[in-house]
């Protein structure tokens, strides 16, 4: 490498580009937002202050704290669901595909990861109504109809449209990384499939799996569309409540201070499973 | 190991079912475009290209699509070069702090893109630029830039750190390095980053949603109706978004992938 000058040039040309983009356009914005909590609205008009109004509000209000842990149970729960019911699936894809068949697997599973949740939403809207395809092929078989839009299950759906592709991608990506001499040794040992997956399979992959986990959980905590358009909104989610309190009535500064409530839970949760992902296991050197 | 023939088949129908989710709202879609039916079920109505038509003629939806393509444009490009820019840094320098300075580019992702829209709402209109077509390209770029950032910073990966000290030994600057050695080898990265970063930017529609004022992109338009009824049109937009972010993301992964298979045989 040439010798360090005072000030490099080229050095300070790949470096400082993003410094004051990210400042301007990211860190400023996010400040501006905590700061804004502290404003008050006077005759729907935002004015600079120092109040803690908005929070006093926000958070002595039942129904914040209500959305507040049903956000939280929805979110977990659908993280757990995606996580489950990609297991069976990305195991499959791990150790019993072939190396081609699985990255044709992953390539396929980028694909909806990039393309309109919005659409897919809308379309699940229609194949979940009353009188739409779903019920009618469960019609079919005697069965229905089912309401499924406007409940909990609607959103679930939505979430799982939004995080079980990413599920299945990391699970298969950990798994498939797995030394899988080290499976068969357990076989061998005498160790029966189940087991297998228990004791070998799952500690070895512990990282990869935590870290899918949690960005189910924080695709699922901050959508506002599953919940909004598939799960009707009777029980606003926090996003919904951003939302709400954004568009009428320009209420920032509470919006705000719901949005750095789910800032500091999703921090809290992301820095708790992260220490958790990366702690070596009981024992281990 | 002997592996069960049953587990094996239902295994694979397993899978086939997981992937069944995940693609049905995008097959649906498509074939709710083309159907005649206001309320699509089964079974379907008649073959029909009605929805086309009323997209086709309809002004707002044009309006809609160019705003879509100079924004999803403007931030691949934005976001491209800043991507660029830290990959390198990040693949040739250390220096202090520089965890912070690669948590500054790659967080913004993990921030539910509704409090991004909320605070960039409240931080552009307060610098007065919210509501035009350019307050969602500086949005967007920070939102794309870290994908960006991510698949150069994969290439450079694959480069021979000799390979620039030798072009320094052979007489050549830093920047005519740069020229000739490390930009070309990362082409395939930025292009495929160029196609990721418009297809995440077409498709994104909260902090549009919020920042655009009356400059409605696709999903914003698309955001507006579904608000409004069940209006098969909805479908129609959505299969050529689906088609234009798709092909995008493929077009990424070709170039992308293609390369990476040849330059390791």
């Amino acid at each position: 490498m040439p010798a360090k000058k005072s000030i490099d040039l080229y050095a300070l040309t790949w470096r400082v580009p993003i410094i004051l983009w990210q400042l301007l356009f990211f860190v400023g914005p996010v400040l501006f937002m905590v700061a804004i909590s502290f404003f008050v609205v006077k005759n729907y008009r935002m004015t600079e202050a120092f109040e803690f109004v908005n929070w006093q509000k926000m958070l002595s209000r039942s129904y914040f704290w209500d959305s507040y842990w049903y956000t939280l149970f929805i979110a977990s729960f659908s993280a757990s669901v995606a996580m489950i019911v990609a297991f069976p699936a990305a195991w499959a894809l791990a150790f019993r595909a072939s190396d081609a068949l699985r990255r044709w697997a992953v390539f396929l599973l980028i694909i909806p990861f990039f393309t309109s949740y919005l659409v897919r939403t809308f379309s699940w809207y229609v194949i979940l109504a009353e009188s739409g395809v779903l019920n009618a092929m469960l019609g079919f078989v005697g069965l229905g109809p089912f309401t499924m839009l406007n409940t909990h299950f609607g959103t679930v759906v939505g979430y799982l449209t939004l995080t079980l592709p990413l599920a299945v991608i990391l699970q298969t990506v950990t798994m498939a990384n797995i030394d899988k001499t080290l499976i068969e040794a357990a076989r061998n040992l005498g160790c029966k499939p189940l087991a297998t997956i228990w004791r070998v399979v799952l500690p070895l992959s512990k990282t990869g799996f935590i870290i899918a986990a949690l960005f189910c959980f924080i695709l699922s905590f901050g959508d506002f569309v599953a919940p909004f358009y598939l799960g009707g909104s009777q029980e606003p989610t926090l996003p919904i409540l951003i939302l709400d309190t954004t568009k009428s009535g320009q209420q920032w500064p509470r919006a705000a201070v719901v949005a750095i409530m789910m800032m500091l839970t999703l921090f809290t949760i992301a820095f708790t499973a992260i220490a958790l992902a990366y702690r070596k296991p009981k024992g281990a050197k | 190991m002997k592996q069960n023939r049953t587990s094996n088949i239902l295994l694979a129908l397993y899978v086939a079912l997981v992937f069944v989710f995940i693609f049905a709202p995008i097959l649906f879609s498509l074939v709710f475009s083309l159907n005649s039916q206001r309320f699509p079920t089964i079974p379907l109505g008649s073959f029909s290209t009605e929805w086309y038509s009323k997209i086709w003629n309809d002004p707002d939806v044009w309006r809609a699509v160019m705003n879509s393509v100079i924004v999803s444009s403007c931030t691949a490009v934005v976001a491209t070069t800043l991507g660029f820019c830290t990959a390198y840094t990040d693949f040739r320098y250390n220096f202090r702090f520089k965890g912070l300075y690669l948590a500054l580019i790659l967080l913004p992702p993990t921030i539910p893109l509704i409090i991004m829209a909320l605070a960039m709402l409240a931080w552009l209109s307060r610098l007065g630029l919210s509501g035009q077509l350019w307050s969602i390209i500086l949005a967007h770029s920070v939102l794309t830039a870290p994908f960006a950032m991510a698949i150069i910073r994969l290439r450079l990966h694959q480069m021979d750190p000799d390979l620039e000290a030798a072009a320094w030994n052979l007489g050549g600057s830093e920047w005519q390095t740069m020229r000739h050695v490390i930009l070309p080898f990362c082409a395939p990265a930025i292009v495929s980053s160029l196609c990721l970063t418009a297809a995440v930017s077409f498709d994104e529609f909260a902090v549009s949603w919020f920042v655009s004022g009356l400059n409605k992109t696709v999903p914003v338009a698309i955001l507006e109706i579904v608000q409004g009824n069940i209006d098969p049109q909805v479908n129609a937009i959505g299969t050529f978004v689906f088609l234009t972010s798709m092909t995008l993301v493929v077009l990424a992964q070709v170039f992308l992938f293609s390369r990476q298979i040849k330059s390791h045989s």
